[in-house]
């Protein structure tokens, strides 16, 4: 035994040099590739702050578009309608993903039957699929039956996108729920449904909340599923069943403008988005970390 | 009352079981883990299962509140009867059946996302109580029961996960006593606490057992021996299916048992 351990001690010893290299090596590694991979994100935010940020007041907020001419090219009044348009539009798909999204991840975690792997399989491949053809089924299956375009479309077709990064996060957050907290549950004397509803939701909150603001955080971003169903407004509208904007379409329009003071908007546009998704993706892990520490 | 009555037997009405278990088996997936368990759990007694690793007294224990109706392999034989009411026989709905049963479990496993009030009457408002009153008389009077309200009474809205692990214990017994259960069932409540928690809840059981009928497993013969009236030992057969070897007065279990196996295993000599 005595043998053994010198043994062992011995070896480790002689090992420990290079698994030092070793492991100086992967680390020189990992660290230019983190650098490789922020290099092209300094750029866009360094461009998008130096390009943006001068147009960004509160009259380019809250103030609706106007039509620049030839002759007072510089006025061309705010976004204020897209930013109510992208409200009403990822507001009301959240309204829908949500449930829809949580019920599934529900499903997806209590159940291993064929049907729930076949529902897996279908919202992974939902979450690969090119944004746009949530835009092509919502213009077949809403724009068609509401004979228009609206902002409900856009909803529709942002929720189908959403949908399936919810269920993910809430399968994933459901699934860690302890098996004791549910067996003290029922041995209460409670109903499933109310266990589900009582221990289990709340104790997964945090995971399906997180899920949530990164689904809304990839929406708000979307052009391509709103570009043939959303239609067109240069008015503030809250009505969902009327035609509206959103700032990524705004960026979308602009970009392409005719006037430099439209192309300087698309900058200020872009760079109120990235706030918005920032702050986001923030109080997704705000909440994440701070639920968890309640809890433990 | 009836616990001035000894345990002389005359008084048969009074002293009527609590829970009676007949030809009781439990198999998951075809394997037997227990079969023909046959044994009274006495009114206001503490009855303990003991016995080696494996034999199978978690999983008896999980039948008598049909806990086991959750793992979809697991199939239950024989009659438990709860009174005179069939447990498995539909006599009952099983939400019914579980707040006459309550269960305390062998980790303590408080609800995280509650305070500590809120755990309490957790079993209360699963079944639908409301009023606040009623909610709030449950607490403190469950709290004092489990020997726990003296240090909390000035946090109760604190998260439960504040407590240490003995006081998370008394939590999860508060819990189960706050419904008012008829029997109460122990899964080696004390083995993942110190000992001072451990006598703590061990002298708590000698008070309860005056308004509830206890089931105890417990690997801990002195516990089984200081806490509980009656013993069931139970023993792992040549397939490893576990049975019931003797069931007697924890005083005959320890001092002359009848089966040598249970002298054997009570002397230590296997297990
Ligand atoms: N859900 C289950 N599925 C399959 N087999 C199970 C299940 N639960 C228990 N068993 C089996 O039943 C047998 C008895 O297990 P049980 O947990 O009741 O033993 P125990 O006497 O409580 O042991 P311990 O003292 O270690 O807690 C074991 O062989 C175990 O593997
Ligand atoms: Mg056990």
């Amino acid at each position: 035994m005595v043998e053994r351990r010198r043994t062992v001690h011995d070896i480790a010893s002689r090992k420990l040099r290079g698994r030092k290299i070793r492991s100086s090596i992967y680390i020189g590694f990992i660290v230019s590739a983190i650098v490789v991979a922020l290099i092209p994100l300094g750029f866009i935010v360094v461009a998008l702050l130096v390009k943006g940020a001068h147009v960004i007041s509160a009259t380019f907020l809250t103030a609706t578009p106007v039509q620049p001419t030839l002759f007072d090219q510089d006025n061309i009044g705010g976004i204020g309608n897209a930013i109510v348009g992208s409200l009403v539009v990822d507001g009301i798909a959240a309204l829908m993903a949500v449930p829809m999204g949580v019920v599934i991840g529900l499903y997806l975690s209590e159940r291993s039957t064929r049907t729930a792997t076949i529902l897996r399989s279908v919202s992974e491949i939902m979450t690969g699929l090119p944004s746009i053809l949530f835009g092509v089924f919502s213009y077949i299956y809403i724009v068609t039956w509401m004979r228009g375009y609206s902002a409900f479309a856009a909803s529709v077709a942002l929720a189908l996108l959403m949908t399936p990064v919810i269920s993910k996060a809430a399968e994933t957050a459901l699934r860690d729920v302890p098996l004791s907290l549910k067996e003290a549950g029922l041995a209460l004397g409670a109903r499933q449904s109310t266990v589900t509803l009582k221990v289990i939701l709340p104790y997964a909150f945090p995971g399906v909340f997180t899920g949530v603001l990164l689904a809304l955080a990839r929406a708000v971003g979307e052009t391509a599923p709103l570009l043939f169903v959303i239609g067109a407004s240069i008015i503030y509208d809250w009505n969902p069943a009327h035609p509206s904007t959103a700032m990524p379409l705004m960026i979308f329009n602009y970009a392409g403008s005719f006037y430099e003071s439209q192309q300087a908007a698309a900058w200020g546009v872009a760079l109120t988005l990235v706030v918005i998704v920032f702050a986001l993706n923030l109080a997704a892990r705000f909440v994440a970390a701070r639920m968890r520490r309640e809890q433990y | 009352m009836e616990q001035n009555i000894s345990t002389g037997g005359s008084t048969a009405v009074l002293t009527a079981p609590a829970m009676r278990l007949r030809q009781v088996g439990v198999a998951f997936a075809g394997r037997t883990a227990v079969r023909n368990v046959t044994f009274n759990v006495d009114e206001n007694k503490v009855t303990s299962l003991i016995g080696p690793s494996g034999s199978g007294k978690t999983t008896l224990l999980r039948s008598l509140n049909r806990l086991h109706d959750l793992t979809k392999t697991a199939v239950v034989t024989g009659d438990i009867y709860l009174r005179d009411l069939n447990v498995y026989g539909g006599d009952l709905p099983t939400t019914l059946l579980r707040s006459r049963i309550g269960m305390v479990f062998q980790r303590p496993n408080p609800f995280p996302t509650m305070s500590i009030y809120d755990n309490v009457v957790s079993g209360l408002r699963f079944n639908g109580i409301k009023d606040r009153a009623l909610l709030d008389e449950a607490a403190e009077s469950a709290l004092i029961s489990a020997a726990l309200w003296d240090s909390v009474k000035g946090r109760l809205k604190a998260h439960a996960s504040t407590l240490s692990g003995g006081e998370q214990q008394r939590l999860c017994i508060a819990r189960a006593l706050a419904v008012e259960p008829e029997v109460l069932l122990m899964d080696e409540p004390t083995s993942s606490l110190d000992p001072v928690s451990t006598q703590r809840i061990e002298e708590l059981m000698t008070e309860l057992k005056q308004r509830v009928t206890i089931v105890i497993v417990t690997h801990n013969m002195q516990q089984a021996a200081r806490v509980s009236d009656n013993c069931a030992f139970l023993l792992m057969a040549e397939d490893r299916a576990g049975e019931l070897i003797e069931f007697a007065t924890t005083e005959k279990i320890f001092h002359n048992p009848d089966d040598p196996r249970t002298l054997d295993y009570i002397q230590g000599r296997f297990g």
